[in-house]
Order: structure tokens, then sequence, then C-alpha cells
């Protein structure tokens, strides 16, 4: 009860410090922000990438979209459990192959069976080097093939990056947005290397594509 | 601080509050008429404008009721977010990473704390002295030359417009005018009053008569007829507030014109930074407006210059 609490209020705290620094505007591009069970997928140059999709999703798709993050990490210290269970509802994977472990799929699979959202970074690990984004990882593919019903809908995550780069502490308040884009949906008999670059191609389109015209 | 109220801010809230109303009256008409399915985005984003005013005109008012320190604190966040639009378009690179920091969390502040104290001597010199030396230190220390000399006068200049501009609008508390104690805070109100109706008139002149664009390159908005009409209106209504002020009629109204001339230059000055980065407005937390620097790109070139105008003719200190 208590916990709950505390985590309601941790949840709002967040939400404040992330607005206060970045803004964090959606732009709803490709999809109204509409109740449905999605895949959300994005870039990863950041810690706090998930926040922010999870901050500029509408409170009621706030509920069921639970952020995919690396179990080696959350599980390290009691505040990131409280963290990442309580306040994010996120969903553990081992990122390093565990024979003892839980399959990651498996993991994500059942989430996705209960009626879950997932909000998931193909890129595996953070984008450090010069590349506006890396090559994809397999498990988006394979969890498009075991939920055809599910939307998987790119978002791009601009300027976060420039918050707070690689081996910095202090964020640097700057306008971040949220771009969400039109959903994908696996194609028949879609290849695999097929599916991971359209994604990747969907993902990389939202990035130049939110300029405006210019009039005042 | 209550007692220190002056009598004319209330009769001037008052004003703020009843042509706000009208504003509202007229929106809510012209929505009936032209955009009843909300689709004249004209309309709308007139609207959207007006009920962003509200919001302005009240945080403003309960700002100047509530003294100095509310001023100070209004004005600080106004810089804060500023400074937030301002440093999303600069080209820093990681290696400026600190002397932002320092810019968002040491210089901010001590620029405010200084306003608060009324310290002259440091909040006039703060920043073009200690802040502008010591920052590209700070960048330099990281070894990155990469397009040094534009990082820096980048960032130089971000604080020059949202930080060292936007304080002389509290720092107006600081003057000592005889005859005029405890009512500083009537300058602020006419300095944000005629500048904020010198950019409102000339939207209204330009959309009425506006022909003759006046920098088409730069803002195509902004028209001669606009530019002359709003700039007229806003030097009568500035002599027309000389009461609440220390000034004549005719040295309201000069001072008046004055600002509503630096505020269109501010304007112009904004708009073709806006052209150079590729970008419509500056940011989208005001409804209807853009961002912070879109609604305080005039006052930032009229601040300085009236509080060293009225410092130099009115002031004691």
């Amino acid at each position: 009860m208590i916990r709950q609490w505390m985590a309601s209020l941790t949840a709002v705290a967040v939400r404040m410090v992330a607005r206060l620094i970045t803004t964090a505007r959606p732009v709803w591009q490709g999809l109204e922000p509409l109740p449905g069970q999605r895949i959300y997928f994005a870039n990863h140059a950041s810690h706090g990438d998930f926040v922010l999709i999870w901050m500029t999703l509408p409170p009621r798709l706030r509920r069921r979209a639970r952020p995919v993050a690396g179990a080696d990490y959350w599980r390290s210290s009691g505040l990131k459990r409280f963290l990442i269970h309580d306040v994010f509802h996120g969903v553990l994977i081992e990122r390093v192959p565990d024979p003892n472990g839980e399959n990651p799929l498996d993991v994500m699979n059942a989430a996705l069976d209960a009626g879950d959202s997932l909000i998931l970074f193909p890129e595996g690990t953070r984008n450090t080097t010069d590349q506006p984004l890396q090559a994809f990882r397999s498990g988006i593919y394979r969890l498009a093939r075991a939920h055809p019903e599910v939307e998987l809908v790119p978002v791009w995550i601009d300027n976060l990056n420039r918050v707070l780069p690689k081996g910095e502490v202090v964020p640097i308040p700057l306008l971040c947005s949220v771009i969400y884009g039109e959903p994908l949906v696996l194609q028949h008999q879609e290849s695999r290397e097929a599916f991971l670059e359209r994604a990747r191609a969907s993902l990389l389109a939202l990035s130049s594509a939110h300029g405006g015209e210019k009039d005042d | 601080m209550i007692s220190t109220i002056p009598a004319g801010l209330w009769t001037l809230l008052s004003a703020v509050t009843g042509l706000l109303t009208v504003a509202s009256v007229i929106g809510h008409m012209l929505r009936r008429r032209y955009s009843p399915q909300g689709d004249n985005e004209v309309v709308e984003n007139l609207n959207q404008r007006i009920r962003s005013w509200w919001i302005m005109a009240v945080l403003l008012g309960i700002a100047l009721l509530g003294g100095r320190t509310a001023v100070v604190l209004l004005f600080a966040f106004a810089s804060f977010s500023a400074l937030r639009e301002f440093i999303s378009l600069v080209q820093a690179r990681q290696s400026d990473h600190w002397a932002l920091a320092l810019v968002f969390f040491v210089v901010l502040p001590v620029q405010y704390l200084f306003v608060w104290q009324q310290y002259y001597g440091m909040f006039s010199i703060f920043i073009p002295v200690y802040a502008f030396l010591l920052l590209p230190v700070v960048s330099a220390l990281r070894g990155d030359s990469h397009g040094y000399l534009v990082r820096i006068s980048e960032v130089q200049w971000a604080l020059m417009i949202c930080v060292f501009c936007v304080s002389h609008v509290p720092a107006l508390l600081s003057l000592e005018i005889p005859g005029f104690e405890g009512r500083n805070v009537l300058l602020i109100a006419f300095l944000i009053v005629v500048v904020q109706l010198s950019d409102v008139l000339q939207y209204v002149w330009g959309k009425l008569l506006g022909s003759h664009p006046i920098a088409p390159n730069l803002s195509p908005s902004k028209t001669v007829e606009g530019f002359i009409g709003g700039v007229a209106s806003a030097t009568l209504i500035g002599g027309g507030l000389a009461w609440m002020t220390p000034f004549s009629f005719l040295q309201a109204a000069a001072l008046a014109l004055m600002i509503a001339l630096l505020g269109f230059a501010g304007g112009l000055v904004m708009s073709a930074i806006k052209r150079d980065r590729g970008i419509k407005d500056w940011g989208h937390l005001i409804e209807g407006h853009g961002g912070f620097i879109d609604r305080l790109d005039s006052v930032v070139f009229s601040a300085p210059i009236f509080f060293h105008v009225v410092r130099y003719f009115w002031s004691v200190v």
C-alpha cells in the first residue's frame, strides 16, 4: 500500500523533472494516441529514452506500456528494483545469454500474452557511434511473428542524446520531441532481414521528417 | 509587502482584464461565425493566442502584486525556458557540456541573485565580463577546437539574449527615482504593456492594411503598414500611461516610441536567427505563440536600454 503510494509519487516527480529538462513533446505523426496493444520501438542513445516514451503516452496507454530493460543493471540495487518494478512496470531481460536464466523472448512474449504493450530498443545497446541508428537485433522480428495482432510503432526520440551524452552526469536542459510514426505490419512470408531493414528505415525516416514550414 | 502595492497597479490590471475580456468575446464571435467546426486556422490560432495571453497576464499580475522575490523568480523561470530553447539550436559539441551546465545551473541563478540583491555593480557586468571570459576557458579545457569560435559565440549570444537582457526587466526594481518610491513595479508594467501592445497592434494593423512587406527575407508577416500603425499606436498608448509612471506625457510617449522600435528590432533579429536555423517557432510551450523567445524577443531588446535610459535620466543610483 505504502509502496504503491510512493511509486505513484515517484512517477509524478520523474515526470516533472523530465518535463522541466526536456519539455518532452509527443508528435503523433503516424497514429492517434488511442488504446491498443503495441510494441513501441525506438532509437536508443540515452539512459532516459524509455522515460520519454513512457511520459509522453497518455495515462491510459502509459499504464499498459512496459519498458524492456536489462536485468543486470536494474536488479543491482534496491532503489533501481523499486523504480523498474513499481514505478515503470518494466520487463527485465538478461542481456547476456544465461543458460539458467529466463529466455528474453519468453519474458517479452509473456507480457504481450498478458495484453501489455512493450517499449523496446531493437539496437540492443545504447548507440554511441556517429551513425544515427545501429543495426536492429532480431528479437523484434520474432515478437512480430508470434504476435501478428500487435501494432509495431516506430518512435523517434529527438535530441535526448545531447541532454546527457555518454559519460556526462549533469543533464543539459534542451527541447526534446518524441515522434510516433505509422504502425508496421509483418508482411506474409517477409524474411527476417527484409523486415528488420524495413523497420529500421521506418524509424530513421521519422528523424528528419518533423521540420515545420517557416513563415514568421 | 502587501502594503506596498501601488494603486496604479490595480487600475492597470483591471484595464488589462477588460481588454482581454473584449479580446475573448471577439475571438468567440469570430469562431462562431467563421470556424464553427474549429477548422479555420487563423481564427483557431487567434483564440489560442488569447488563451495564452490570459495565462501570461495572470502570472505577471500575480508576480507584480507579489513583490520583488516573485518578479525575480518569474523572470528567472522565463530566462531558463528561453535559454533551453536557444541552446537547443546551437551547434554545441560534447566538449561544451560543462560550459552549458555552468550556463544553466550557475550563471543564470547567480545573475538573478544579483538582480534580487539589487546589486547593480554585479548584475550589469557579471555575464559580459566574468561569464564571457570563463565559459570559453571551460570549453577549451576539453581540447576540442572543432568549430570553436562558432561554438563559444553561440553560447555567449544565448546568455546575452536569454539571461542578461531578460534580467533587466526585474532589474528595474532596483532604480531609485525620487518621488516614485515603492512603485517601481509600474515601470515593469509600463515596459511590458507597451512592448506587447506594440507587437499585437503591429499584427492587427498588418492584418487590416498590410500589403508591403518590410523584411520579406526575414519575416514575411511583418509589413510597413503594420510597423507604422503599431509603433504609432503604441507610442500614443505609452503617452496615455504617463499617469502611472514618473514621466510626463511627452517623456512617456518618447520612451514608448523607443521601446516599440527596439521591440521591432528584437523581433527582426530573432526572426533572422530562426531563418538561419530553419525553424518557424522557438518552441511549443506557449500555445498559439510558439516558444518563450517568440514572446520575449521584443522585450529582450527593449529592457536593457529602457533600464539604462531611465537610470541615467531619472534614477539617483
